[in-house]
């Protein structure tokens, strides 16, 4: 309750100071989204503390009203000082503003929000931090001869509270605790190349973290790397793992993104809803209260509470994802997924990916032959043309020939986003968090991977 | 060496030698009654006095160094869509960073609060995370004798850098008179896209060895991004162009020039095949291209990867690791580059450094850190996104040095193989292996270019590809970047001259 009260205090101080401010400077509607992270982090090298990081840092984003045109401003100073200069400068830019689709509140920004309770936020010292990470570290390197350092690893706790208020009365708060491990592995083994690999774990606090999986996950994958072939250039049936189908999926979001498709920055258009763009096996929604959804938010960037919202059903394109903006211009609800800025953005929540119609036919890895597994994907930011909707990606993975795995020496995997989606022949029907979601195994056929 | 922690019986401050030194020596019990008046807006000579406190507090604390990095950011972006203005956002930051070393651990507080108190706190969290504590109430703190300013902002006349950069009313009128012009030199427009930012950041570093500097700078960039459209193919092509001293860049942008180049290269594009994968020789263009060397040496040179033990060049000073053809910079000098700083965000000058020369390994890549676990020598390469990171050993203005060749013997000397024009991004991993995207490519057939090619991304080894460079022409051009890392996003220059790369294998369709 103490925590609670802090914070609304503090943001009541934060609203009562920009009121002030705003009538000062003749400012009659406006509309406030911050937030504030405290975050520790440790990194460990052989046994020993390498770096550790620790920050507090506040910030608000301001947009300001001025006839039929919005200005906004971000600032870190949320003194009354800062506040006051942010509004000023909105309002400033305001002049230069949109005079079509102007943004408004969000017809949803006092509407109840679920009653999504996160854990309380918890705090460790950095002693226990560094010790767990120290002892995970150890138990890596102790897993296999070959493995003779972890040269990417972290431990970190993040505090973060949020809040949105407007001058219409609207008041939002929320806060919640993430905990998250990462380690990557480095091999060295006589006339080979070194080989690495990892894994990751997310919690509501480091007591949380499932740290012994974490070790054994990147030990196994680790292991598995260090004998390796060449792949030969062709076309094979390829699994992608649920991380690197999420990865691949989020790389082409325009295709759900409703500002992406009024800016015709997509490879939707608003009449593509309805038409099948993936085979019926599979179906997607973003779901942000997803129950698995660690640091989950219960309302967006402009107060809209959050929801599941169906994108894809049985291979049929559902919805879109909107903002308050983008929803009125479609003539539809807004989703939960809009955040604050001089334009403001549409960006998914958390993703669920999932099996659609029942397969006729299933397939597992156990039986298969010469199909390649793609663990992870690489280069996602630089290998995906989104807009085109072709991607040729370096990844991790393995061929896999009756359950036996070899892994690959350097290749990539090459295709059509729209073209993969409509070739998936199995959806497995068990689903696997990940950082950016939960998804299962997926199969597809026909895909190009070049060997190195 | 560390210094021990205050003794459990506290000191009692000796009045007749307290009161022969020039200055008064403070006594950490007199901490909360001191009164700064250090100027809010400007970090000037009126910071260092509470600087040097804190620094002598951290030490007497046992902190082997300390140090605080301030930042005041004044940044704005500014987008035409088409033929409206969808977007223009300023953003405020203040905040500053303290870190402290001991032996050869780190650890790194940020905070948004620049009172002195609010630096306080995070001094004492950071010497809390380290296992210090503060001295006790009776102990003496030395305060650290800080060098005269050293002022890069002043001495280089920055202070009107912000006033006279473009105001929001040019960058309008400029992004609107731009995007019409793409309009009209473009065929099969779907969306077109002028986006610029300003991003104007005064700093100021104090240490315990006595660094004490402040800089401003001004980057700012500007480039188009342009999507066509005929029936179901489509080209984008993005151009970007950047400066780092010159308030008059947006208003002086040849964005005709830049129009044509980004619409002949959507026109190609439009209607080209897939590359069909394989192992090529291949020619990169200069400018970007050179992010080809950022990412297959560059980033293996910098003592944030000698430290973690994943470069494949650790241990190689002095070695052959590159075709003798190839000598290469990393420098933060060059006139108005996009990597140009006057110091880095430790306070160090900016160095010149010669990373390879005819192919031998010459120097890595360095900040403080770095240089204490590796022992190789600081470069000026300490840099860092913003204060909610801490510095590490990052990459400046970086090109090939220009060679013999003609770019038309490169050419003539590639019976089948692949001109990549434009480059994508592209990264390393831990073990050396990089990849990177091609943007606009073409097939070259027997010396001569014959058609496009799209969806080409270029894989290989560091070091193996830079066996392989073995022809450099003589067009040295420059390129402005980003790069990502362990320290956050910083604004880069890669570069080379034409270059002609044996074998690459290239993954397509």
């Amino acid at each position: 309750m103490v925590f609670q009260t802090t914070i609304m205090s503090k943001i009541q101080t934060i609203a009562q100071d920009a009121k002030n401010a705003a009538a000062k400077l003749g400012i009659q509607k406006f509309d406030i989204y911050g937030s504030t992270v405290d975050e520790t982090s440790v990194q460990v090298d052989s046994g020993e503390p390498q770096q550790m990081k620790a920050s507090q840092r506040s910030g608000v984003t301001v947009r300001v009203w001025n006839g039929g045109t919005v200005g906004v401003t971000s600032t870190t100073d949320v003194d009354p000082v800062g506040l006051e200069l942010a509004l000023k400068t909105a309002f400033e830019a305001s002049a230069f503003g949109a005079t079509e689709n102007v943004p408004d509140f969000s017809p949803e920004a006092t509407a109840p929000i679920a009653d999504h309770k996160a854990p309380a936020a918890t705090t460790s010292t950095v002693e226990k931090l560094l010790s767990t990470l120290v002892g995970a570290e150890k138990a890596l390197l102790e897993s296999h001869a070959a493995i003779t350092a972890i040269p990417y690893n972290g431990l970190a706790e993040r505090a973060l509270e949020r809040f949105y208020i407007n001058s219409n009365g609207a008041t939002r708060h929320e806060s919640h605790a993430v905990a998250s491990v990462y380690l990557y592995t480095k091999t060295e083994q006589e006339n080979k190349k070194p080989r690495s690999a990892g894994a990751f774990r997310v919690g509501y606090g480091v007591d949380e973290l499932d740290i012994k999986a974490c070790v054994k996950e990147a030990a196994d994958k680790t292991i598995s790397h260090l004998d390796y072939e060449k792949i030969q250039t062709g076309k094979y049936r390829v699994v992608f793992s649920p991380e690197a189908i999420l990865g691949l999926v989020g790389a082409f979001g325009n295709l759900f993104n409703a500002q992406s498709i009024l800016d015709n920055q997509s490879l939707s258009t608003a009449e593509s809803l309805g038409e099948v763009i993936s085979s019926p096996l599979l179906s997607l929604s973003d779901d942000a209260l997803h129950p698995e959804n660690i640091g989950a938010e219960t309302f967006d960037g402009e107060g809209t509470p959050t929801r599941r919202t169906p994108l894809i059903t049985n291979g049929v394109l559902t919805s879109f994802i909107h903002s308050a903006g983008t929803a009125k211009r479609m003539n539809t609800t807004p989703t939960g997924n809009a955040s604050m800025g001089a334009k403001v953005g549409v960006s998914r929540n958390f993703l669920h990916l999932f099996a659609g119609e029942p397969s006729t036919e299933t397939y597992s890895l156990e039986t298969a032959e010469n199909v390649i597994l793609v663990d992870e994907l690489s280069a996602l930011h630089a290998g995906v043309q989104s807009l085109q909707g072709s991607f040729s990606l370096p990844f991790d993975g393995w061929l896999v020939n009756k359950g036996v795995r070899t892994s690959i020496d350097s290749a990539t995997i090459a295709g059509d986003i729209r073209e993969v989606l409509k070739a998936i022949i199995f959806v497995e029907p068990e689903t696997h968090f990940t950082g950016s979601g939960v998804a299962p195994y997926v199969w597809v056929e026909g895909l190009s991977i070049t060997g190195g | 060496m560390a210094y021990e922690q205050s003794p459990t019986i506290e000191p009692t401050p000796h009045p007749s030698a307290h009161s022969m030194l020039a200055t008064p020596l403070l006594i950490t019990r007199e901490i909360p009654n001191l009164t700064y008046s250090a100027t809010p807006r400007c970090f000037d000579e009126s910071w260092e006095a509470p600087l040097s406190t804190l620094l002598g507090l951290g030490r007497a604390a046992g902190a082997d160094f300390i140090e605080f990095f301030l930042e005041r950011v004044n940044y704005i972006s500014c987008m035409a869509e088409d033929d409206v203005i969808s977007s223009i956002a300023p953003k405020l930051s203040t905040g500053a960073g303290v870190r402290v070393f001991l032996g050869k651990a780190d650890c790194y507080v940020s905070t948004n609060d620049l009172s002195f108190n609010g630096l306080k706190a995070a001094l004492e969290k950071a010497l809390g995370i380290m296992g210090l504590t503060l001295p006790s109430a009776m102990s003496f703190v030395p305060e650290i004798n800080l060098e005269i300013l050293r002022d890069y902002a002043t001495k280089r006349n920055k202070a009107s850098w912000l006033d006279n950069s473009s105001s929001m009313q040019e960058m309008s009128d400029v992004l609107l008179a731009a995007n019409d012009t793409l309009l009209k030199k473009a065929t099969h427009v779907r969306s077109r896209k002028a986006a610029y930012f300003r991003d104007w950041q005064e700093m100021m570093v104090a240490a315990s060895d006595g660094t004490f500097a402040r800089d401003i700078r001004l980057t700012q960039s500007v480039g188009y991004s342009l999507l066509c459209e005929e029936g179901s193919n489509r080209s984008n092509i993005n151009k970007r162009v950047g400066s780092t001293s010159d308030p008059a860049f947006l208003r002086t942008w040849d964005y005709a020039f830049d129009a044509e180049e980004v619409s002949e290269s959507a026109g190609k594009m439009l209607y080209a095949d897939y590359v069909e994968s394989g192992d090529y020789p291949i020619v990169m263009a200069n400018q970007f291209g050179g992010v080809i060397f950022h990412e297959a040496c560059g980033h293996l040179l910098e003592t944030t990867q000698i430290e973690r033990k994943t470069s494949p060049f650790m241990d190689k000073k002095g070695q052959k690791i590159a075709h003798e053809n190839l000598t290469a910079w990393d420098e933060g000098l060059t006139k108005d580059a996009f990597g140009t700083i006057d110091m880095d965000d430790e306070g160090m000058p900016a160095q010149r450094t010669l990373l390879i020369e005819n192919g031998i390994l010459k120097n890595f890549i360095s900040d403080r850190a770095g240089s204490m676990r590796t022992g190789h020598p600081r470069t000026g390469s300490g840099r860092r996104q913003g204060y909610t990171h801490a510095a590490a050993s990052r990459m400046r203005n970086t090109y090939i040095a220009p060679g013999k060749f003609t770019t038309d013997e490169l050419f003539a000397s590639i019976d089948k193989g692949i001109y990549c024009k434009k480059m994508g991004g592209g990264s390393v991993g831990a073990t050396g292996e990089f990849n990177f995207a091609v943007d606009e490519a073409y097939l070259i057939e027997n010396g001569k270019l014959t058609k496009p090619l799209k969806g080409a991304t270029l894989i290989g080894e560091a070091v193996d590809v830079m066996q392989k460079i073995s022809m450099s022409s003589q067009d040295l051009g420059l390129a402005a970047g980003f790069c990502g890392s362990v320290s956050g996003s910083v604004y880069v220059t890669v570069g080379q001259p034409h270059l002609k790369v044996d074998s690459i294998t290239v993954g397509g369709r």
